[in-house]
């Protein structure tokens, strides 16, 4: 009874913010999923009529868009790859007792902090840039050609970018997962016969398998919008070496001014989101069960 | 196989010092339980040995060999934690291979030596669950099994049963001996429970503080310990330890009379008390007594005895059953 009773309760207790999480999320996609339906120039108020795929049809043959595709995963494939194997190899290291491990942690984990607009810039013009950059600097005192970073390797360059960005996220989560490994583990690992890369690899990193699926997840979530640390650095360019599917929309939306076509591109994004965590949740997601 | 010799085995983690030069023999196949109360250093001692913990000073030798600089895994030893330590990810089949798998064996012959030592523990049907589909009872198996399979010339305990149930733990202890029986191999099995070591050893090792207080077999040390810790430490319920004037009429600064040593009567005796609390199991009776001019004490009786909360009894120690001990603590 008293269970029944609290269920009814608590059902009725979470209906406002189930309801307004819903409207939140439903209104903007069903507006998306009208517009791209729609011949919607905001250069031509007035003129929006039914136009059926044909917006689809245009994004999807456009030639920048399976640039765009490409460089999107590049992107997200590129940022995952250094920060989870750099994420191991930093938690690693913040493992073991050293002077100053509370400063050095926090520093470590500052990058987290600041705007993806302001590192970028950063990037762009103290780090990467090729005549004030520190880069530059260091080449030119070993007497070498300083690289121009955003213009020779634009999508390496982002990829960098937001690596570094994300790395204290990974780092965090994995130097948790591994002060949670049990010492008794390790060293009857070590009464065992293992020697410390055996330990690492069969004792360390499945214990880090649920850690690292969740900075996984997370951050192809985020990963797949990327957008500001492009458009402060490259816009997308040259050309259309930098530009990823979230990019792409933008110009269609506010550079073409066609709303029906970002749309549609709205549309593809998640449909290619979805696609994607499907993938991901068939390879890693058996490690979070418990 | 697996002699084990100490030679003034010291510990210091920074300032303080927790092993005070230890000196111990253990020979081939012996069964040597290290018992104290925490924080003697019994555990600390083990790890030692295992080559878990560096040690600050002294040697340890194991068949002849100087080990106290070799690694863990080169001194053939294997180790039972005592919160079993088991790979979770791995199956159990797994588990007990890990070992074999390192020491770089093939599959087939790993393969075998699973089957085997699952046989020999009754894990045969669970060697493909994982840890945390076992019971408790199990896993400490499965953790034995790992340290078998290994054939190391002498086995470490660390409180192995400490996390088992009453009833399990007889069952464990009763299999860890029966173990001991078949292999013959040196065991040292860390416990502060005395139960355990009186069943289970060939050689008690009491340690206090760091020190080894008295080694000797079990019966050695229940007949005649070396001092007031050791007489207080092993057996149960503990000795009664009578200072004051009985005492000195003994000639000692302390006596201690076992509770089973007592002889028990109602009309007179040597003491005489009231009784405090009567526990009556059947097969024995306890009496929390209150003895006038000595203070309280536990007494034993086999079988049953009439007495009740508030009855005067009558205690006598048994003829050449009173231990008595020195200004220094030590027996006299």
């Amino acid at each position: 009874m008293a269970t029944l009773h609290t269920k009814a309760a608590a059902r009725a207790m979470m209906s406002p913010a189930v309801i307004l999480l819903l409207i939140w999320m439903a209104v903007p996609l069903a507006m998306t999923l009208y517009f791209s339906f729609l011949r919607y120039n905001l250069l031509m108020p007035g003129m929006e009529e039914y136009t059926g795929f044909l917006n689809y049809e245009f994004f999807l043959t456009d030639p920048a868009f399976p640039i765009a595709l490409a460089n999107t995963l590049m992107l997200v494939g590129g940022v995952l790859l250094i920060t989870v194997v750099g994420g191991v190899f930093l938690a690693i290291l913040l493992d073991q007792p050293f002077w100053g491990q509370g400063i050095v942690r926090l520093l470590a984990i500052a990058p987290f902090f600041v705007m993806p607009t302001v590192s970028a810039l950063v990037w762009k013009n103290m780090l990467m840039h090729p005549v004030n950059g520190l880069f530059a600097w260091i080449a030119r005192s070993f007497g070498a050609e300083p690289v121009d970073w955003l213009s020779s390797m634009p999508l390496f360059s982002i990829i960098i970018i937001v690596a570094w960005a994300w790395l204290p996220f990974a780092t965090l989560i994995i130097l948790t997962a591994l002060q949670s490994l049990d010492s008794d583990q390790k060293e009857a690992a070590e009464m065992d016969g293992a020697g410390p890369v055996s330990i690492f690899l069969h004792i360390t990193l499945p214990h880090l398998a649920r850690a690292l699926t969740v900075v996984i997840l997370i951050e192809t979530i985020f990963l797949l919008s990327v957008f500001a640390e492009i458009l402060v650095t490259t816009s997308g360019g040259p050309g259309n070496a930098s530009t990823n599917i979230a990019y792409l929309i933008y110009t269609q939306a506010l550079l073409q001014f066609d709303v029906g076509t970002a749309s549609a591109g709205g549309v593809v994004a998640v449909i290619l989101a979805n696609i994607v965590a499907i993938f991901l949740i068939r390879m890693i997601g058996k490690n979070l069960e418990t | 196989m697996g002699a084990i010799t100490l030679e003034n085995v010291v510990k210091r983690f920074g300032e303080a010092q927790v092993i005070h030069g230890v000196d111990l023999e253990i020979k081939d196949g012996e069964f040597v339980v290290f018992v104290g109360p925490s924080g003697c250093g019994k555990s600390t001692l083990l790890r030692l040995i295992a080559g878990l913990e560096d040690v600050s000073d002294g040697r340890i030798v194991i068949d002849g060999q100087d080990a106290t600089d070799l690694p863990p895994a080169r001194r053939r030893l294997a180790m039972v934690f005592q919160s079993y330590a088991l790979y979770p990810h791995m199956s159990v089949a797994r588990n007990i291979g890990f070992p074999l798998k390192m020491a770089g064996m093939d599959k087939a012959a790993i393969e075998a030596k699973v089957q085997g030592a699952a046989k020999i523990l009754n894990l045969t049907d669970y060697l493909d669950r994982k840890p945390g589909q076992l019971s408790g009872g199990q896993r400490q198996r499965v953790a034995i099994g790992r340290a078998i399979v290994r054939e190391p010339s002498a086995f470490l305990f660390d409180e192995p049963l400490s996390n088992l149930d009453a009833a399990l733990r007889v069952n464990m202890r009763l299999e860890i001996s029966e173990l001991h029986q078949s292999l013959a191999t040196t065991m040292i099995y860390v416990t502060h429970d005395q139960v355990e070591a009186m069943t289970m050893a060939d050689k008690i090792v009491v340690l206090q503080g760091g020190k080894i207080e008295q080694v000797g077999s079990p019966l050695e040390l229940y007949r005649n310990p070396r001092n007031k810790f050791v007489a207080g430490f092993i057996g149960s319920p503990a000795m009664n330890m009578v200072e004051g004037a009985e005492a000195a009429k003994a000639g000692a600064t302390t006596i201690g009379v076992r509770p089973e040593h007592f002889v028990m009567s109602h009309e007179s005796g040597q003491w005489r008390g009231k009784v405090g609390v009567a526990e009556h199991l059947g097969s024995d009776t306890f009496l929390h007594v209150e003895v006038e001019g000595v203070g309280p004490v536990t007494a034993r009786a086999t079988g049953e005895f009439e007495a009740r909360h508030g009855d005067t009894v009558f205690l006598t120690p048994e003829e050449g059953r009173v231990y008595r001990f020195g200004p220094d603590g030590l027996a006299l």
